[in-house]
């Protein structure tokens, strides 16, 4: 197994990486190593996985930390049964609605429809009516201001038990934001890239009001795009008014019948969609799980299309560079050795990871220190890093020239207003340098930093979170039902705004709480953060940890982030 | 001093109840028959216990005396 041994012991034991230091044979056939895989099949799922480079041969260039700690079996018991005793009471309330004896607030079958298949019995249904709306508080909170590092918020109340809310009038002012995905602190509504922005709305107007292939092709467009490819180093991009867009319509232009797409569990829903509307065969593979993608890949292979076995038209792998509730980055030098070893194409969507992760802000290309070039799809939005709104994808010409007359969303929706295009010609000329500041460099390198910390921080106070200690999504375990809605509330007591999640985002027990590390967060918010969520956990008892690390003041605040640092 | 921190304490602890039970969100009238139910269980399993448990123990002990065989005096106090 020339090529998969050298990835296997990526996946595990660092001790059968030196026994093969031979380079990976690119594009090798497929053998039969079932053998070799079983057997080390075992050591991949280690709890808490470390990879480190070997001198040769090693895909990894920096150490892949990732951990997704096991839920206690004593939390996972009680979790269950915070769930069967709501369960119960939600039978009880719909019982009582049935009979009148309550009042409905919610949707429901009218009268005459009465006898007809029931429309609101399923699970979902009775969860948002039974658990979800005691809890509705936490979610859907209107804000005031821009998203920053401090955040405005609509003070909300409600009097009948989330039903209803009324809005008092006043706002709460300066909430910490540990929500939004601002994680180089571009939205803004002072400074270069909001001027810029201002500038140049007044001279193209905001609105646009024709398609990119009629009237709406603006010459800062063609600016985006050349700078978007130069960016990403590809050959030439594209860009489209919408992140969500640009997946679920350029998918099904580039993919239809007769094709698989071997898809990632936990890949967002504009993935999903986009796979869907294509009409390709969709396989699901393991969350970030490489034995799982190359058993597809072998079995698309080798067994072809069903019942005609003639082979897939194509393959294409869709993964994400830093899954957003996990708070995982794709082991994307493993993906691009089975893409080359197995002939596939690959599709990349950086929403997160874009401007996040790397040296130089470019994503996790960069950040694994990869070439451009063997990702056969980029795709990546706006709407994070860069704090606009918008997607692109970038690739090889040809490619693009045929997204250009296939692409849906380039053909019938309304191309990017000129304002947002400024705000990200701005925020990426900073990122990359080019207006003469080094004020991107510092914001990609204040995010590194503000992540580990963070992350450290959070571990060592004894949270449980999950995922890539790179990754400035920082997901926290919270587990219990009446958790989500608890810590939601007593963070915003204590002027911290959080995303908490739960179904059907998440499994049913994994519930969690969801922060956001921006570089616009200076140390002491972040401190001020750190010691408001170890109240909050000791009030509600959230330390569930049981590998304790030990605070330790030697290792310093700078240490984990990147080594080129000057200027 | 002591009584408050008693107080705080036992607020605590009932905040935890409400926490793991999930009760905590619940509505008020919710939570008051969630507690009666489960202080009317245990109410009734404790005093099941007090009544049925001695004459348990009573009658295993003359039982296991009887396999034992030996009628020793100990055990005929017992009876009596
Ligand atoms: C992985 C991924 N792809 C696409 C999108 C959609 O992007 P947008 O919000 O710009 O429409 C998101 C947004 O959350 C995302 O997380």
């Amino acid at each position: 197994m020339t090529e998969s041994s050298a990835n296997k012991p990526a996946n595990g034991e660092v001790c059968h990486r030196t026994t093969n230091g031979v380079k990976p044979c690119r594009n090798g056939f497929v053998k039969n190593h079932y053998h070799y895989q079983q057997q080390h099949q075992k050591s991949c799922y280690l709890e808490e996985k470390v990879h480190l480079r070997a001198s040769n041969g090693g895909l990894y260039s920096r150490p892949f930390l990732e951990s997704f700690e096991e839920t206690p079996m004593l939390v996972a018991v009680l979790t269950y049964m915070g769930y069967g005793i709501l369960t119960i009471f939600g039978y009880l309330r719909d019982f009582l609605r049935d009979w009148k004896i309550e009042k409905c607030h919610i949707a429901r079958e009218r009268e005459e429809q009465k006898d007809f298949v029931p429309l609101y019995q399923d699970f979902e249904n009775f969860y948002t009516r039974n658990l979800y709306m005691r809890i509705r508080d936490s979610w859907n909170r209107p804000i005031c201001s821009v998203p920053g590092a401090k955040v405005d918020l609509v003070e909300r109340i409600s009097h009948d038990y989330n039903w209803t809310f009324e809005y008092t009038g006043r706002v709460v002012k300066d909430i910490i934001n540990m929500g939004s995905y601002n994680y180089l602190g571009f939205a803004e509504n002072t400074g270069m890239c909001a001027e810029a922005a201002a500038t140049v709305t007044q001279e193209y107007g905001v609105g646009v009001g024709s398609t990119r292939q009629e009237m709406g092709n603006l010459d800062r467009h063609k600016d985006l795009e050349e700078l978007v490819a130069r960016f990403l180093g590809v050959e030439s991009a594209m860009v489209f008014g919408m992140g969500f867009a640009t997946n679920s319509m350029n998918i099904p232009a580039l993919i239809g019948k007769g094709s698989v797409i071997l898809s990632d569990e936990l890949n967002h829903a504009s993935l999903v969609l986009g796979a869907r509307l294509s009409g390709a065969t969709i396989r699901v593979f393991k969350h970030n799980n490489m034995q799982s993608l190359e058993k597809l890949l072998r079995d698309a292979i080798i067994h072809g299309q069903p019942r005609t076995h003639r082979p897939w038209k194509k393959i294409l792998i869709v993964v994400e560079g830093i899954y957003s509730m996990e708070g995982s980055v794709v082991r994307l030098p493993e993906v691009v050795a089975l893409k080359k070893k197995y002939k596939a194409y690959l599709y990349l969507d950086e929403a997160h990871s874009i401007g996040a992760l790397g040296p130089h802000g470019r994503g996790v290309v960069d950040y694994f220190g990869l070439d451009p070039h063997d990702i056969d799809i980029m795709m990546g939005t706006f709407t994070k890093s860069f704090g606009a709104a918008g997607g692109y994808i970038g690739g090889r010409k040809e490619l693009m020239d045929y997204l250009c007359t296939n692409s849906h969303s380039a053909v019938y929706a309304t191309s990017m207003s000129p304002p947002v295009v400024e705000q990200i010609i701005t925020s990426m000329k900073c990122i990359m340098g080019e207006d003469g500041t080094t004020i991107g460099r510092e914001r990609v390198q204040q995010l590194a930093e503000n992540t580990a910390y963070f992350r450290r921080r959070l571990q060592e106070l004894g949270f449980i979170t999950y995922g890539n200690s790179d990754s400035p999504v920082v997901p926290m375990m919270l587990y219990m039902p009446a958790k989500i809605g608890a810590f939601g509330r007593e963070m915003l007591k204590r002027n911290i705004g959080v995303v908490v999640v739960g179904f059907p985002a998440t499994p049913i027990i994994e519930s969690r709480a969801r922060f956001c590390i921006s570089a616009a967060h200076t140390k002491d918010m972040l401190d001020m953060t750190l010691e408001k969520i170890s109240e909050v956990g000791d009030l509600l008892q959230l330390k569930y940890s049981r590998h304790r690390t030990r605070p330790s003041a030697d290792r310093a605040f700078e240490e984990t982030t990147y080594e080129d640092s000057e200027d | 001093m002591d009584t408050k921190n008693m107080r705080e304490y036992l607020g605590w602890l009932y905040y935890q109840y409400l926490l793991i039970t999930g009760i905590y969100v619940l509505e008020p009238w919710e939570k008051s028959i969630f507690n009666t139910v489960l202080f009317t269980m245990v109410a009734m399993v404790i005093y099941t216990s007090y009544v049925f448990v001695p004459v348990h123990v009573r009658l295993a002990l003359e039982f296991f005396s009887g396999v034992c065989g030996g009628q020793h005096e100990s055990t005929m106090a017992l009876m009596n």
